[in-house]
């Protein structure tokens, strides 16, 4: 079902799909030989803001002696994960061989998962401190701002990315508010301290776009007396949007079958961005409480011609836990968020378990700087409502609701969320199960490199708006 | 006034005699016992009349009792959710169910919440099954945790600031959460006040302005009750606030009724507690974020402390020295610390014993961590003769877990709210089990 996105810009793919073909793109194995193929008035163009990120230092190293939960539903006890290169080079038992060269870290009584990856994060758009100078998360001028991105709203500097990494978060998606119908689009990062966004941007991943149902948008801009005032709005300006969406791709791809003869079409950057969903290139990541308006974005896709890659919040999944596993559509949702609005009202905390038995995609989300911090904690007491509602979920398959299965939510599982040979080297290294509420992150590797590690202040990164102020040493 | 009183108390009398259990005597045997003060490794508690009759290592089971065998489990007291608003506020962002906050020009410290309460609110079978068996509902006010205040949902909407006619947002009251159609304990238990950014908003924009008015009002309130018959025949000078709120205040102002300020950075702290100490107020401090910086200040006032252990992050400039320590912190210096819920303590109540836990995993014992949520807010709020430890008299508020109820994997498995059994369910159990289950008819016809 998932395209897999290799080493392409969601940007440049976006063109080509539209440039080339009428149907969604064929899967890219690169972005050279498509970006061959552009316009020449549109060369350079495709990914303006690109990712600059490199590894931290590194050394080779073997963890071994802990219990692992890989993140691909197995568990293993007293076992080894090498990391070679700021990659996985080996996971099993003990007798796993370890490379020479490689250091050997005990992890005996502890556990080992793949890096914690939060699926909807405001970090860095909705900073602290909370002031109005940097409450850069919502575009809320227009129903529809596809046009804007939300890298250019992240503030590095956000005390939330070291706090989020000391609760083992290698990964975040950080998207737009949901006042809008189409928020803009999301960014996927990794969380280690840069001066620059294109510093944290995940080299891989392909860009979401935020959509948004239910009271926000008609509340919003009801409230100003515009269109969506009302659930029926919402679903006037989404299917507007599209129309307008499949008539911009339809104006690029006649321009192409010209041969490029006379003006090339104006480009439009909100268009781009839901032509790049049309193309299969950008992922929805659409912000949706309730069941029937989860039922109603299902059709509207289906209307015209993209797939929903994930509900966000989506308290009500349990509702229609078989459809969405059929759809092979992720819910990113919490265990004990409820009730703080009307669309919030039936959530529960046997949300997660619901689906994970119906075989949907399950993903525990934060939504949240302090939640963030935690997620393994959520993810705990999902489990353990599951249990109390009969369900038999192991530890090992409710980790990947925080690690493979957000991976796959943002449309990175090819690169991380488990621990697997080839992979990125996210890992966290916990003091106790992290099921467990006195469980501690001991130490976070992302690429292999040790970007935090609790008992050595070498590996304990402060932005520099938390320089010169008190209770730094201890968080 | 003098009337509303009467009724109100009367009210929570009432409460007391029908919560009282007639029921028959129930032994809960073969637990750990945590009591709020210690730890009984394996115990019996022995409920009877509502009460606790007995608790130890060696207690019999009286003849007849009906016995719960809690082994491998754990007994505990009830929790305590402080700064909550439990059964004040259905659903957050619903203004209409919200009773917790109000607008009036004319009402600020007056405003008795209690006559809000819903005893079927959603929200109090679910911060029940998180062990919660009693709270302390507080007005909301600009500084208040209360409320979800989650940016995607305010995005765009005016409402960013929560309106407070003046510097104090009303009295709190204690409830319990059994059911039945009174919850109330005991109103106006305590007066609340927003300090910090907050209360500096409220005064006009300074914390100068905040202090200066504050102690002005206090003369005012001190002017007033010393010549209430001259301010009936209209021979007092004008004063700010109205008849009401300066009456609500005069216990205040004489010590015998706290007062929860919020407040949150080092220097505000030291100047509240200089503050109380010569206005000779009885003071509890809410948030204390930067509280550990002044422990030691803050314990030899004795002045009790409501923290959020979970608190963390610069969120604004009055919170930078915000750590996971301060509980611990706080602990150490000797301070009598409560721990909150989440959110306001509403929906999220039910976290309360994740933040306990959360602070034990950063240092604070995990026998204090306990008490933070069980005796520490009883006492705080002097109930401590009431309820909120397992020890023989008390309101027998007992909950049975599966294990160690701060670890989210454990669940209750029993729940009892003065000697009352109370039922394992809520409403978001019920869609649980409504969707839960497959029949040919649609989900409306199950359960």
């Amino acid at each position: 079902m998932r395209r897999l996105i290799v080493a392409a810009t969601a940007v440049v793919m976006a063109l080509s799909g539209c440039a080339t073909t009428g149907g969604p793109a064929s899967p890219g194995n690169s972005s050279q030989t498509t970006n061959s193929d552009l316009l020449p008035g549109l060369r350079g163009l495709q990914d303006p803001y690109p990712s600059t990120y490199r590894p931290l230092p590194a050394e080779d190293l073997a963890i071994v002696g802990g219990t692992i939960l890989t993140g691909t539903g197995q568990r293993i006890d007293n076992g080894v994960v090498v990391l070679v290169g700021g990659r996985v080079a080996a996971i099993g038992g003990p007798d796993t061989p370890i490379p020479a060269g490689a250091r050997r870290m005990d992890a005996t009584g502890r556990f080992v998962t793949p890096g914690i990856i939060d699926a909807h994060s405001h970090l860095g758009v909705y900073p602290s401190p909370s002031v109005q100078a940097t409450s850069d998360g919502n575009e809320a001028t227009n129903p529809n701002t596809g046009q804007v991105w939300s890298e250019h709203s992240v503030w590095p500097q956000d005390p939330g990315f070291n706090r989020a990494r000391e609760g083992g978060v290698t990964t975040l998606q950080i998207l737009p508010g949901s006042a809008n119908l189409f928020g803009g689009r999301s960014v996927t990062l990794r969380n280690v301290p840069s001066v620059s966004m294109q510093g944290m941007k995940f080299p891989e991943a392909p860009y979401g776009l935020k959509m948004a149902c239910g009271e926000n948008p008609s509340r919003v801009y009801g409230g100003r007396n515009q269109s969506p005032a009302t659930g029926m709005g919402n679903m006037a300006g989404y299917r507007a949007a599209w129309i307008e969406a499949q008539n911009y791709r339809r104006r690029w791809e006649a321009y192409e079958a010209g041969g490029g003869a006379g003006d090339p079409p104006t480009r439009d950057l909100r268009l781009e961005t839901l032509a790049g969903v049309l193309s299969g290139d950008i992922l929805v990541q659409n912000h949706c409480y309730r069941a029937d308006e989860m039922m109603l974005m299902i059709d509207l896709a289906r209307e015209f011609g993209y797939r929903i890659t994930t509900f966000h919040h989506a308290s009500e999944s349990y509702k229609i836990a078989d459809v969405l596993a059929a759809e092979g559509i992720c819910s990113a949702t919490w265990a004990g968020w409820w009730g703080f609005k009307m669309e919030s009202l039936d959530g529960i905390e046997e949300n997660a378990a619901l689906l994970e038995a119906a075989g949907a995609c399950t993903v525990i989300h934060s939504d949240d700087e302090t939640l963030t911090q935690r997620l393994n904690q959520e993810a705990a007491a999902a489990l353990s409502a599951g249990r109390r509602a009969g369900l038999n979920i192991s530890e090992e398959v409710a980790i990947r609701w925080i690690t493979l299965n957000a991976a796959r939510a943002i449309g990175v599982d090819d690169q991380t969320g488990s621990l697997e040979v080839g992979k990125r080297a996210d890992v966290v290294i916990w003091s106790a199960n992290p099921f467990s509420i006195y469980a501690r992150v001991d130490q976070v590797f992302i690429d292999g490199a040790r970007v935090h590690d609790r008992f050595d202040p070498t590996y304990q990164a402060r932005s520099d708006f938390e320089l010169g102020q008190p209770g730094q040493e201890n968080h | 006034m003098r009337a509303l009183k009467t009724l109100a108390v009367a009210a929570a009398t009432l409460a007391l005699s029908t919560t009282a259990a007639l029921a028959q005597t129930i032994a809960i045997t073969n637990g750990r016992v945590l009591t709020g003060t210690g730890t009984i490794d394996r115990g019996t508690v022995v409920i009877r009349d509502g009460r606790i009759a007995a608790v130890g290592p060696a207690v019999a089971v009286p003849a007849g009792a009906e016995v719960i065998d809690a082994a491998g489990g754990v007994i505990a007291p009830g929790f305590v959710a402080v700064d909550s608003g439990l059964g004040g506020i259905e659903v957050s962002a619903l203004q209409d169910t919200n009773d917790l906050r109000q607008s009036s020009n004319s009402l600020s410290a007056a405003f008795d919440l209690s006559w809000g309460l819903d005893p079927d609110s959603f929200t109090l079978p679910v911060a029940r099954l998180g062990g919660i068996t009693r709270a302390i509902v507080v007005p909301q006010h600009p500084g208040s945790s209360g409320g979800h205040v989650h940016e995607d949902d305010t995005a765009g909407v005016g409402e960013g600031g929560l309106h407070s006619p003046g510097l104090f947002a009303g009295q709190a009251a204690a409830i319990h959460l059994a059911e039945g159609t009174d919850i109330l304990v005991q109103p106006r238990i305590a007066m609340v006040a927003p300090f910090g950014d907050a209360g500096a908003g409220v005064a006009g924009g300074a914390r100068g302005a905040e202090f200066t008015l504050f102690r002005e009002i206090l003369r005012e309130v001190r002017l007033y009750a010393a010549n209430r018959a001259a301010y009936d025949r209209g021979n007092l000078r004008d004063l700010m606030l109205s008849r009401a709120d300066l009456e609500a205040l005069i216990p205040v102002a004489q010590g015998r009724m706290p007062l929860i300020i919020s407040v949150h950075r080092a220097a505000d702290i030291r100047n509240v507690l200089r503050l109380a100490q010569e206005e000779g107020l009885d003071i509890i401090l809410d948030g204390a974020e930067e509280g550990w910086r002044v422990a030691d200040e803050i314990a030899a006032a004795g002045v009790p402390v409501l923290i959020n252990p979970l608190a963390n992050l610069p969120q604004s400039f009055e919170v930078r020295g915000a750590t996971m320590e301060n509980a611990a912190r706080l602990h150490a210096a000797g301070v009598v610390i409560a721990i909150k819920g989440n959110e306001g303590s509403v929906h999220r109540a039910r976290e309360t014993r994740y933040n306990a836990g959360n602070a034990v995993a950063h240092g604070l014992p995990y026998e204090a961590a306990i008490a933070a949520i069980t005796v520490n807010p009883a006492r705080i709020f002097g109930l401590e003769s009431r309820f909120g430890g397992i020890r023989t008299g008390a309101a027998a508020d007992v909950v049975v877990w599966t294990g160690d109820p701060l670890e989210p994997l454990s669940q209750p498995t029993a729940i009892f709210i003065e000697g009352r059994r109370q039922p394992l369910n809520s409403r978001a159990l019920e869609l649980r089990d409504r969707y839960q289950t497959r029949t040919p008819l649609p989900p409306a016809y199950r359960n």
